[in-house]
């Protein structure tokens, strides 16, 4: 899994080598990563310390089911990308190719490590190796991007000083960073006020990088003017992560005392009205990918709803959907990126009579679509079953009303899609477009429909996937 | 037919038009081979049905092997006699309407006919899968599968009109779907793991509030199907699509879904006695009262012969309702009876209708003068159709409106009688002008000849319907599963299923 | 004066900082302001750590060989090292993400010739 690092370093030379290479170290840290995980399942969790240095003064790893769960996510959606961003190097210079593929396995190192650490500075440090990585992807996007990249930077960075200064509240309170030892020390000292503003400053800077709503702003533009293979393995992975560090955060760090149960109910409002506000937001725009990216803010609402409900189906719901949405985004943001277009604009025009054009494509996309819609038998259909039950368990029957009504809302603008793709034939729409068979290469197109696929499969085996990996990583309650 | 495939003959029934699905896909190209797909998958899947009878019958009830799907849940199928029955109907009106649409699609030169199959295929696995579910959530997935597949069907013509009632069709159905969820979650937390009773799956002891707020969402979410007022709107929209579509979702896959899914709540979820405590019983049956009467009226109003017959649907579905509100065993052997009834009365209307427009190319009944003359066999189906659908004695739509009006006394309701009575007046009202102007005023207009493609379906279901009418058990003992299920619905989990 | 401590006014001068840096972000339009508010709330934030780090009489915590040897009963206060060692971390992530966030500006300058907000936001509504 560290492995990756040190790839970046190759990546300079030859370009089919470097290429080869980016596609293959991500899958080799799936492999790894896998194996861990297994470990982790069968004998509990698993630990490292770097350097020899023991905890708590070194910095540790803990590969526990949660955190191995996590990063086997990661690892599948980093090979994924990587094959799919083929195509849109061919047109780039070696070099920046090159350079391309060694930010692009920064990141998924960067990503890795935030999953499997024990650290909270050591997440800390993570957190801002794949910023920086993405803000470099992203503003390789275009003139738009640039600035967006920016606003981005900004934010991320007061997110991340957030954090940081947040950590330094609770290192202050018991002098250590790690994970587990805070987790120790935490229940003796929690409840001040230093506390509780330590545990606001981490939750607050966690929220932004997730783009909760309303700390979402830098979202859209970031996911709208990148290139497509950079916003699909952003907008699947980073959030997730970022939600990943939350709940090791609020569940398995800190004591579950008044300023956390404060914190996860402001929370659980914060993401119902963040929900609706996204749905209604998405609705209202023309430009696919910044659908998307407003539908990705409402989807992480669900997460952080099922988080904040802290019940056993809530949390598992909000797992379930962590792994069925991260992947039925990018295969939404890979399905679009494919798409030939005249324009810089991705509207939904553009989409008319495309079940022609890629079939295949369409196919899968329609399948993320509904997933995120929530229709059975799709992954999502089952997170948003889990989620119900946590919603009913704790009472909270506004929130179960908003998850359904968002649904709804959902359905309303991915069906609008849906409608162009199968029903409306485009020469009747705009002469001027004809549908051509589509010129996106394999490589384009395999990890779009093994996305799709994997909506599918996760969809049916979620049983399997909640009572061999899931269970295992909530926290106890 | 021995015991083949043993238990998971439920299962098989569902996986063989699924396959079809695919299969139709693939031979796309090829007319003749993907036609075979459909017509093969039909037969195979309505001998599969068929062959679970004996056993249900005896009293036995066949279960496939769960799939576990949710921590909890499985998908698990299962041929208890109401079930059997919804899932004899929609096989053998599959079969029929596989063949109809051949000719229809055709005559008409449709376009993406592979669509049109594929869809068709998956639609049936939808509705068989839910007629044999054994549990709210394989209940559900399968519900709304249906409303996935058969979306591409009622938009299919493409044209604005279509694509806008494809719309207004999914704004129905996917809003019932979410309320239909929320009450199965709601449900699950209260009794963990919502397999089908008959009498009541839930646990004695709830609130009276409790058990009306779950109700209300159960019966918003199958209702929309069920075309009850005032959630049918989506029905007349749904008028824009091809007619075999019509007939098939009208008379079978949907609003028959809907239906079932009503008496599925009322008597396997709920449970007779619980929702007479609660008053819910009353509330249900004015609702369907409702239905019946304003969907009747409505029908007077129309012209265009399909939004009529949409109007009658609606009316008629709601006596199935009416049957599962008032609850005593005659009422709801008289509702479960109806869906077979129905189906095969009403498919043979809108068969007929699909034929006329296709040679005569007339959709007013104030134009059908002469028809009589010009396509015998056509009118003659639909003026049997007819007078089944308004109750008249030996056929089809007597038995079940004897049932209901016996069942309406046995509930102490006997008020309902008078409904049944207006409403087969109303009947009357608005099918026998069109009969009378097409037998004895004079014809006009080009009429090319009826094709047999169209008018072989249409007789066979108008014979059934008559023969149903005078042997209620032909073949497949429609009747016998209906009345077998109503007493072990109205018997409760202590009675169990009995012959 | 004597109501806040002495000791105290290292932790006042961090939030100082941090205030400053963040009030820059928010209500300065030209872009390099905003990016060097940016800096200044991350100093901020490393003097809040570095505070954490004093010990009454404590030195920096570096290890000078001792000479005499009676160094156990002239042992020396350590300042604790453990956030000054996290904050070199911090410091290098701060000048990463400047370089970058600089980077970023040159190219929004070719391409637009200005590097304030307002102007740049009509620029890109055209």
């Amino acid at each position: 899994m560290i492995a990756a690092l040190l790839v970046p370093l190759v990546g300079r030379f030859s370009g089919r080598l470097a290429r080869g290479i980016t596609v293959a170290a991500p899958a080799v840290a799936l492999g790894c990563a896998v194996q861990a995980l297994r470990v982790a399942l069968a004998s509990g969790p698993w630990h490292y310390s770097l350097g020899g240095w023991a905890p708590p003064w070194g910095i540790e790893y803990v590969v526990d089911p949660l955190g191995g769960g996590m990063a086997v996510l990661v690892a599948l959606l980093s090979t994924l990308v990587a094959l799919y961003a083929g195509p849109y190097l061919r047109d780039l210079s070696p070099r920046r190719t090159a350079i391309f593929d060694s930010l692009f396995l920064l990141l998924t190192s960067g990503l890795l490590g935030i999953t499997l650490t024990g650290d909270l500075f050591n997440l800390y440090v993570f957190f801002e190796i794949s910023s920086l990585a993405a803000y470099a992807l992203l503003a390789s996007g275009g003139e738009r991007a640039v600035m967006a990249t920016f606003r981005y930077l900004l934010l991320g960075t007061i997110a991340a000083s957030f954090y940081l200064l947040g950590l330094g509240y609770l290192y202050a309170l018991t002098g250590t960073v790690n994970m587990a030892d805070l987790a120790i020390r935490l229940p003796d000292v929690g409840g001040g006020s230093a506390f509780t503003v330590g545990v606001v400053l981490i939750v607050v800077g966690l929220a932004i990088k997730m783009a909760v709503f309303p700390l979402h702003g830098w979202m859209p533009d970031a996911y709208t003017y990148a290139p497509p293979p950079v916003t699909m393995f952003i907008a699947a992975v980073m959030s997730k992560v970022s939600a990943y560090a939350l709940l090791r955060v609020l569940f398995f760090v800190l004591p579950p005392t008044g300023a956390v149960e404060t914190a996860l109910s402001v929370l659980s409002w914060v993401a119902a009205g963040g929900v609706l506000a996204a749905s209604v937001l998405a609705l209202a725009q023309t430009d696919v990918r910044r659908m998307l990216a407003y539908s990705s803010v409402g989807q992480m609402g669900y997460v952080v709803l099922g988080l904040s409900l802290g019940n056993a189906a809530a949390i598992t719901g909000a797992l379930l959907h962590v792994m069925g949405h991260a992947v039925a985004k990018a295969c939404l943001f890979g399905a679009v990126g494919s798409l030939p277009r005249e324009t810089a604009q991705a509207d939904i025009a553009g989409f008319a009579g495309a079940s022609r054009r890629a079939p295949f494509t369409m196919a899968a996309f329609t399948v993320a679509a509904l997933s995120l819609v929530g229709m059975p038998p799709t992954a999502g259909f089952f997170s948003k079953w889990y989620l119900l039950r946590g919603a009913f368990e704790a009472d909270a029957w506004l929130f179960a009303g908003v998850l359904l009504l968002s649904s709804l809302l959902s359905a309303l603008y991915f069906f609008r899609i849906l409608e162009q793709i199968y029903f409306v034939d485009p020469s009747v729409a705009e002469p001027a477009r004809t549908p051509q068979r589509s010129t996106v290469s394999l490589a384009s197109r395999v990890p779009v429909v093994t996305l799709g696929a994997a909506v599918l499969l996760i969809g049916l085996f979620n049983g399997w996937l909640v009572t061999a990996v899931i269970q295992h990583a909530l926290p106890e309650l | 037919m021995p015991d083949w495939l043993g238990a998971d003959r439920p299962l098989a029934a569902v996986l063989v038009p699924l396959a079809a699905a695919g299969l139709v896909r693939v031979f796309g190209r090829h007319p003749a081979i993907r036609e075979g797909c459909t017509f093969g998958a039909g037969m195979l899947t309505t001998a599969l049905v068929a062959s679970l009878l004996p056993m249900v019958l005896a009293g036995d009830v066949v279960e496939s092997s769960r799939l576990p799907l949710l921590a909890g849940v499985s998908l698990h199928l299962r041929a208890d006699p109401l079930g059997l029955l919804f899932a004899l109907v929609a096989s053998t009106l599959w079969l029929l309407t596989s063949i109809y649409s051949v000719g229809y699609m055709r005559a008409g030169d449709y376009d993406n006919q592979t669509g049109y199959f594929s869809s068709f295929a998956l639609c049936i696995a939808a509705t068989i899968g839910l007629a044999f579910a054994a549990n709210l959530l394989t209940f559900f997935l399968f519900f709304e599968v249906l409303t996935l597949a058969t979306y591409p069907l009622v938009a299919h013509n493409r044209t604005p009109e279509a694509r806008a009632g494809g719309r207004k069709y999914l704004v129905y159905t996917l809003s019932a779907g979410q309320g239909l969820l929320l009450a199965i979650v709601w449900t699950q937390s209260l009794a963990p793991g919502g397999e089908f009773r008959p009498g009541g799956l839930l646990p004695p002891g709830l609130p009276a509030g409790t058990v009306r707020g779950l109700f209300t969402l159960f019966i918003i979410g199958v209702g929309v199907k069920a075309a009850i007022m005032p959630l049918h709107g989506w029905l007349p929209a749904a008028m824009v699509a091809p007619t075999p579509v019509s007939a098939l979702l009208h008379a079978v896959a949907v609003v028959k879904a809907g239906a079932f899914g009503v008496l599925r709540v009322v008597g396997y979820v709920f449970g007779v006695d619980l929702l007479r405590e609660v008053g819910a019983d009353i509330v249900l049956a004015v609702l369907a009262t409702a239905t019946i009467l304003f969907g009747s009226l409505r029908a007077l109003g129309e012209t265009h012969l399909k939004r009529r017959l949409a109007y009658s649907t609606i009316g008629q579905l709601s006596y199935i309702v009416l049957g599962a509100a008032l609850g005593s065993v005659a009422a709801l052997t008289g509702a479960m009876f109806h869906i077979a009834a129905h189906g095969f009365m009403k498919i043979t209307m809108f068969f007929c209708a699909g034929a006329i427009h296709t040679e005569s190319h007339r959709d007013d009944v104030t134009q059908f003068g002469g028809l009589g003359r010009q396509m015998p066999i056509t009118m003659t189906a639909f003026a049997i159709a007819a007078a089944g659908l308004a109750g008249t004695p030996l056929l089809a739509g007597f038995i079940s409106k004897w049932h209901l009006g016996l069942g309406a006394l046995e509930a102490g309701h006997g008020v309902f009688i008078v409904v049944l009575v207006i409403s087969g007046l109303l009947n009357l009202a608005y099918f026998f002008p069109i009969v009378y102007d097409a037998f004895f005023l004079p014809a006009h207009g080009k009429v090319t000849p009826e094709r047999l493609s169209m008018t072989a379906p249409l007789a066979v279901t108008a014979v059934v319907a008559l023969l149903l009418g005078i042997v209620p058990d032909l073949g497949v003992a429609f009747l016998r599963l209906a009345q077998s299920a109503a007493m072990s619905v109205v018997a409760g989990p202590a009675g169990g299923v009995g012959p | 004066m004597s109501v806040v401590a002495w000791g105290q006014l290292q932790y006042a001068l961090a939030a100082v900082l941090l205030l400053v840096g963040l009030y820059g972000m928010l209500v300065k339009t030209n872009l390099v302001r905003k990016l060097m508010a940016m800096n200044v709330m991350q100093v901020g934030v490393i003097v809040f750590f570095v505070s954490l780090a004093v010990r009454a009489g404590g030195t920096p915590p570096i290890e000078i060989e001792q000479h005499a040897p009676d160094a156990a009963a002239t042992a020396v206060v350590y300042a604790n090292p453990l956030p000054h060692a996290l904050m070199l971390t911090a410091i290098v992530v701060s000048v990463s993400t400047t370089g970058v966030a600089l980077a970023l500006l040159i190219r929004i300058h070719r391409r637009y010739g200005t590097l304030d907000e307002a102007e740049l936001l009509d620029r890109l509504a055209e």
